[in-house]
């Protein structure tokens, strides 16, 4: 995975309570994952799929990835390209399901200062979202360093193969019973 | 330290004597539970790359529920791929076609008090009303609980709901949640636990199961309800055997981060208009919106309890012509049960159609009971997503199975309690 973070992208700007359903229509579950990601929200953006490009951010309110644990909901956006997700809080396993896939999934109170097409770029280490259009520098949360760890080696899955082969520890701290 | 609950559970898969809401531990997984859509044909390929198999095939418990009872080519591979994985990894515990994950898992006994399950689905949570911490993941960390037997969480904090009074006739669980959704908001649970207490004692399994359901809805990580007799009797009918009661308890003096009180008596029927579980009102305050569907169905609306709440409504009376009324039983063993005692016969003569025990509809997945351009739809289920059920301009209320049954007499979305006056 790419993890450099110097490069900018356009930010696609939705509303609160982005839900799983219109991320990962239910229609198209037993679909290719080109196919599904095709309709990846268009009940709310109809040329979102066919326009975004490899690098833009997907930007939301609250609550984004609410509802299902489908995990497509954050694989159509990696498929598609997109760079991170910025939202002001998002739903539980669709945070988790971001982070394992090795999509970055930023926590940015300041999403609202964000307009639909604007460049930013990001860094998750020291937690900065750059707006060069606005301009602005807005904060997010940094993503802690394990989970960074497994999202640079392109996510849960590669780095379980590492962690297998002993060349990582496991995931995080808290040792199993 | 007095412990929450959840704590203590968390404590005990952890292998700590206590924790505290936001260190991050990674605990041991008592009980995995997937389905035939999020499951093998998604966990197998990834298995495969990590060249190992389930961690312990007797933990592990399959359910095919999203495609059955299969309707086109691709849902039929995808139940026999499951099928063969199953038989692959020697897993013991498999209900093929045999109903819905949240409502089979305990039916057949494998939840009990204290037990730390991760499910792949989001309606996980449903598990809580055993005593159980259940939550959801996605298939890749699912996969990586079957590679290893454990999961990494951070403990969630636990906000509490306090159920006072009694529930009025017409109304049950599924007005509750909805009501609280409005109060609280779709993002209201934040990932933490919602634990409810008080009057949620009075409240039979099924309905408990309905709030732990629905905590998905608020945003919460998983619901709880702490165990009592009527559990422990449900578990042991279910053949779970004996429960511990008085270990799975949160304390008294525990911290939670908030507490809501929820008057049962002041609370009326409700139904969340498009496109919210949010957005309720008070179903005497909502137009009389036409109806082209009524739903009985989902993990959320389709036990046994709701069906005989549609039928204490339907009885001796028919669906609107202009509507269908669709039921799909949330599982085999309920289908059953409602053939005994008589509420399938209700149902039926009052012109409702039968559809397989599964998720189809509710999920959009197909198999019956989809929506077309335009149509309006009230469920018993619980999300009304924009084109949830089916085309991107169909329109889907959420209410009780009680609401439900009225509205499809009627054809429009109605109160139940007229009905229900004089029934036993």
């Amino acid at each position: 995975m790419n993890t450099s973070h110097n490069r900018t992208g356009r930010s696609w700007v939705f509303g609160n309570d982005v839900n799983t359903d219109v991320l990962a229509p239910g229609a198209y579950m037993k679909s290719p994952l080109a196919e599904m990601a095709s309709h990846c929200l268009e009940t709310l953006e109809s040329e979102f799929a066919r326009k975004v490009q490899p690098g833009d951010f997907v930007v939301g309110g609250t609550n984004f990835g609410m509802g299902s644990s489908r995990e497509q909901a954050a694989q159509v956006l990696k498929h598609l390209g997109v760079k991170a997700v910025l939202a002001q809080s998002f739903g539980g396993i669709f945070y988790r399901n971001c982070l394992n896939l090795g999509l970055l999934a930023l926590v940015c109170a300041d999403t609202a200062e964000i307009t639909d097409g604007d460049e930013l770029e990001v860094d998750p280490r020291a937690g900065v979202v750059i707006n060069r259009t606005s301009p602005q520098r807005l904060a997010c949360e940094p993503i802690p360093e394990h989970l960074l760890e497994m999202i640079t080696d392109g996510g849960l899955v590669p780095h379980l193969e590492k962690r297998l082969k002993g060349e990582r520890q496991p995931t995080c701290g808290g040792s199993p019973p | 330290m007095p412990q929450t609950l959840a704590e203590k559970i968390i404590a005990q898969a952890c292998g700590r004597a206590s924790v505290t809401p936001g260190e991050i531990v990674t605990c041991r997984v008592d009980l995995a539970m997937i389905h035939d859509s999020g499951g093998p044909r998604r966990v197998k390929p990834i298995l495969e790359r990590l060249g190992v198999g389930v961690w312990d095939a007797e933990r592990v418990v399959v359910i095919s529920d999203h495609f059955a009872p299969g309707f086109d080519p691709e849902s039929v591979a995808i139940l026999q791929l499951t099928r063969e994985w199953v038989a692959e990894q020697g897993i013991p515990h498999f209900y093929d076609l045999q109903g819905i994950c949240h409502v089979v898992l305990p039916e057949r006994g494998h939840l009990k008090p204290g037990r730390f399950v991760v499910g792949g689905d989001s309606h996980s949570p449903t598990g809580g009303a055993f005593g159980c911490f259940m939550f959801g993941v996605g298939a890749t960390e699912m996969a990586g609980v079957l590679a290893t037997g454990e999961i990494w969480l951070k403990v969630p904090q636990t906000i509490q709901i306090e159920l006072e009074g009694t529930l009025a006739v017409g109304c049950c669980a599924k007005d509750i949640m909805l009501a609280l959704c409005k109060r609280l908001g779709m993002g209201g649970g934040q990932y933490q636990v919602i634990e409810y207490t008080g009057a949620v004692h009075h409240l039979p399994m099924a309905e408990r199961m309905t709030l732990c359901n629905m905590a998905a809805e608020l945003g919460g990580q998983t619901g709880l309800v702490a165990p009592d007799e009527v559990t422990a009797e449900f578990v042991r009918n279910a053949g779970g055997g004996e429960i511990e009661i008085a270990a799975w308890q949160g304390d008294a003096d525990a911290k939670v981060l908030e507490t809501h009180t929820l008057d049962l008596n002041e609370l009326v029927p409700q139904v969340a208009l498009p496109h919210s579980p949010a957005n309720a009102e008070r179903v005497s305050e909502v137009e009389p919106t036409s109806l082209h569907q009524a739903y009985l169905g989902a993990c959320t609306g389709a036990k046994l309890e709701d069906l005989q709440m549609a039928a204490k409504v339907l009885r001796g009376r028919t669906v609107a012509p202009s509507t269908r009324l669709f039921v799909a039983p949330a599982s085999t063993r309920i289908t059953a049960s409602a053939a005994a005692d008589g509420t399938l016969k209700t149902l039926t003569e009052a012109g409702a159609i039968l559809l397989p025990s599964g998720c189809g509809a509710c999920a959009g997945y197909g198999g019956g009971g989809l929506l077309t351009e335009g149509e309006v739809c009230i469920a018993s289920t619980a999300r009304n997503f924009k084109g949830r059920m089916g085309a991107n301009s169909s329109e889907v209320y959420l209410a009780s199975p009680y609401t439900v049954a009225a509205s499809a007499i009627t054809g429009r979305i109605t109160d139940p309690r007229p009905f229900l006056e004089g029934a036993a």
